[in-house]
């Protein structure tokens, strides 16, 4: 599965996409990420960061994730 | 129509175009945003392709369902920006002037807080990314209790 990190985050990921392996939720998508990246781990935990899956705000952390999704991780908007 | 574009927004030429396409409109509204100057080089707003067409396709929905609306316009920037570019161009096209004043003012409400776009100026210190403004969360918040009165 494809992650993304825009605004900030890329900065602190050092990229703007990982792959990731089949993981089954957000929540163990997190907990890869801790282990791979403590500090990115916890930027993705700021305020306001707002997490996407294919494209569409998910709130539930234990949404259930298959082969091919595209998790973005975005933090406060500033548009306009 | 719903743009999200690199290339220069000549808002000129776009209103017009827009206002061509206006049979029976007694009002066209419209608001250009510019990047400002004071200090800064260079503005660079990173978006997400596909998400940031469709959040702004809602927000626009959200409009046309509180505003008495004939036609819309929306085009948006990203990329690298200079000072005084437009970076935004905000239209509205209704009977009357009050539902087309009043939907510009809320279109650009809702983009500075929730279309997916992400600014970075450059300025002779360095690079930041800019956060949200407090005050842009309560004008946004403002139509939200609006709707509930």
């Amino acid at each position: 599965m494809r992650v993304l990190f825009f605004g900030r985050l890329a900065d602190v990921a050092g990229k703007r996409e990982r792959q990731a392996p089949a993981l089954e939720t957000i929540a163990a998508l997190r907990a890869w990420i801790d282990a791979e990246d403590a500090v990115l781990g916890e930027a993705l935990r700021g305020k306001g960061v707002r997490i996407a899956l294919n494209k569409s705000i998910v709130h539930d952390e234990n949404a259930s994730l298959s082969e091919g999704d595209e998790i973005a991780f975005m933090p406060p908007l500033s548009g306009g | 129509m719903i743009r999200v574009q690199s290339e220069p927004l000549d808002s000129a030429q776009s209103l017009a175009a827009f206002q061509a396409r206006a049979h029976n409109a007694g009002a066209l509204a419209s608001f250009t945003g510019l990047v400002r100057g004071g200090g800064v080089s260079k503005l660079v707003l990173e978006h997400y392709p596909g998400f940031t067409e469709s959040e702004i396709a809602r927000i626009e929905g959200e409009a046309r369902k509180r505003f008495d609306l004939i036609d819309t316009l929306i085009i948006h920037r990203f990329g690298a920006l200079a000072p005084g570019d437009a970076i935004v161009l905000v239209a509205a096209l209704s009977t009357h002037r009050r539902a087309a004043l009043e939907a510009v003012d809320f279109l650009m409400d809702y983009l500075k807080t929730e279309a997916p776009f992400w600014k970075r100026e450059e300025r002779a210190d360095g690079s930041h990314w800019i956060e949200p403004r407090a005050d842009d969360r309560i004008a946004r918040s403002a139509w939200e209790e609006s709707s509930e009165s």
